[in-house]
């Protein structure tokens, strides 16, 4: 067998060492090694999104990443997206307007979102759509997720025009 | 998952002498969105995968006066989020942007995407109409291929045992140029391609005719085709519906399809002919200097 390798990652903001097998993915090792089970498994061949994670802030496939490949990468798992202060505004937003049902694909569609936001803070429905294409839910029909994506972007930005007037920068 | 080994070498001389030492055994892999799968469900065994993203020349990405050399491993969204790759080889920005979702983009290479050689790969046709050249490195030296000689047969190519892909070049792009990829798929995204068609024209300066032009086909034959006679045709041609439409004849005389899930003999051969049709108009208004509204599944 391989010999088994030690990796050190930026996890959910703090520096996390595991070890793992060259033949395991990344998903493998958050779910099975590391715990961190809020990333799902659904198809393991890249089609679903369920697995989605961040890596150095780009969206990936979990299923399609080898563990080791993470050596002196940043991770962010659906574990890190809430702050101490509460659930992020996407999360807030998914509960608020019940866009999802049996929430298997919530925590993938949770991180494309907080990566489409990111690059994009006012996508258009069209871009919402296209940018969530490779993340698939057999249940809500997709309305209520573009709808939850589109209303964590409106309270981000009021959020943000609230926090500049509060700090003078207008 | 199969057990094997992980090597990331950081030179393009250790990557070669560990496929030297492996013998067979080993698999290059860039963004492993068709590798991992591959080897999970046993259609490849290697002992040893070597990833080659640490290898400066498989990672770079020069755009000067000389042309474009696109490391092969760089990943699709890195290509598209380019602004020369985009307002100087767009057909090949179109390819990226409809490989796989922004999952697989993150990612997915265009040099793996090559390799892996399906025959409806999206960015290939694109590379063949952009001229691109596949620089390999191998035991017995550097060689260069033409992108469509590169490709043989399904998931067949001209690499040899130990040889990898290096980078694509391509030739500066030319005043009065354009280019454009599309493909027709049942859904708006997320699909594998029923047609795939790339075009790059050459216009004179009065943008009324045809200098040259360059038109590939996908997923109509065992690999991405040149087609040639339908290319060389349009040299000299005015710039109107007759010429465009001879083209299209032409290219759909090569295409050689099969019927299978995703559409019949028939259906493909026609569609062949509407899209060589539709992106050559795209090309050409790209040449002209227009915009070209290349959003997806529109
Ligand atoms: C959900 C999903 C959707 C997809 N959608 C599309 C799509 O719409 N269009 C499309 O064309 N493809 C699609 N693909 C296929 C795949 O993502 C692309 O082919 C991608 O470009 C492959 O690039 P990679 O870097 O991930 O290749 P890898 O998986 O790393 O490698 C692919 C093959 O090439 C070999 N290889 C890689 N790099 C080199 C090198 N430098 N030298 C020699 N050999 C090398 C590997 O050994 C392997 O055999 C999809 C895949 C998935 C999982
Ligand atoms: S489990 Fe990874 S994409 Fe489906
Ligand atoms: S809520 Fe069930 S798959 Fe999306």
């Amino acid at each position: 067998m391989a010999k088994k390798r030690v990796v050190t990652t930026t996890l959910n903001g703090s520096q996390t060492e595991f070890l793992c097998e060259p033949r395991q993915t990344l998903l493998e090792v958050l779910r099975d090694t590391l715990d961190l089970t809020g990333t799902k498994e659904g198809c393991s061949n890249g089609n679903c999104g369920a697995c989605t994670v961040l890596v150095d802030g780009r969206p990936v496939n979990s299923c399609l990443v080898l563990a080791v490949e993470a050596e002196g990468a940043s991770v962010q798992t659906i574990e890190g997206v809430a702050t101490g202060e509460g659930l992020d505004p996407i999360q807030k937003a998914f509960l608020e307007g019940a866009a999802l049902q049996c929430g298997i694909c919530t925590p993938g569609f949770i991180m494309s979102s907080k990566a489409l936001l990111a690059q994009n803070p006012k996508p258009t429905e069209d871009e919402i759509r296209f940018y969530l294409a490779g993340n698939l839910c057999r249940c809500t029909g997709y309305d209520k997720i573009v709808r939850a994506v589109q209303d964590a972007s409106q309270q981000w930005q009021d959020q943000y025009m609230k926090s500049c007037h509060e700090k003078g920068c207008h | 998952m199969r057990d094997f080994e992980y090597e990331a070498p950081t030179t393009l001389s250790a990557a070669m002498e560990l496929a030297a030492k492996h013998n067979g055994a080993a698999r290059f892999m860039a963004g492993g969105t068709d590798l991992i799968d591959q080897v999970r469900v046993g259609r490849l065994s290697p002992d040893v995968i070597i990833d080659v993203k640490k290898i400066a020349e498989l990672k770079a990405l020069q755009h000067d006066a000389s042309g474009l050399r696109l490391g092969a491993a760089v990943p699709c969204c890195e290509i598209y989020g380019h602004c020369g790759i985009v307002s100087d080889y767009s057909a090949l920005a179109d390819s990226c942007r409809i490989i796989g979702g922004v999952q697989i983009q993150s990612r997915g290479s265009v040099g793996g995407n090559l390799c892996n050689s399906g025959p409806a790969a999206d960015s290939t046709p694109s590379l063949i109409v952009l001229g691109a050249v596949a620089v390999i490195a191998g035991p017995k030296g550097t060689r260069t291929v033409p992108v469509e000689d590169f490709c043989t047969g399904p998931g067949k190519n001209v690499l040899q045992p130990g040889e990898i892909l290096v980078e694509l070049k391509f030739p500066a792009r030319v005043a009065n140029s354009g280019s454009h990829y599309r493909r027709f798929i049942p859904r708006n995204e997320m699909d594998i391609a029923v047609v795939g068609i790339g075009a790059s024209v050459v216009l004179n300066d009065a943008k009324d005719r045809f200098i040259s032009a360059r038109i590939a086909l996908g997923a109509v034959a065992a690999t991405p085709l040149f087609a040639k006679a339908a290319s060389d045709g349009l040299t000299g041609q005015p710039v109107n519906d007759e010429s465009i439409a001879a083209a299209a004849a032409a290219a759909r005389a090569i295409a050689t399809p099969i019927d299978d899930m995703r559409g019949t003999k028939e259906f493909r051969l026609h569609v062949t002919g509407v899209l060589v049709e539709r992106v050559l108009k795209a090309a050409i208004a790209r040449a002209k200097g227009e915009h070209v509204d290349c959003n997806v599944g529109h």
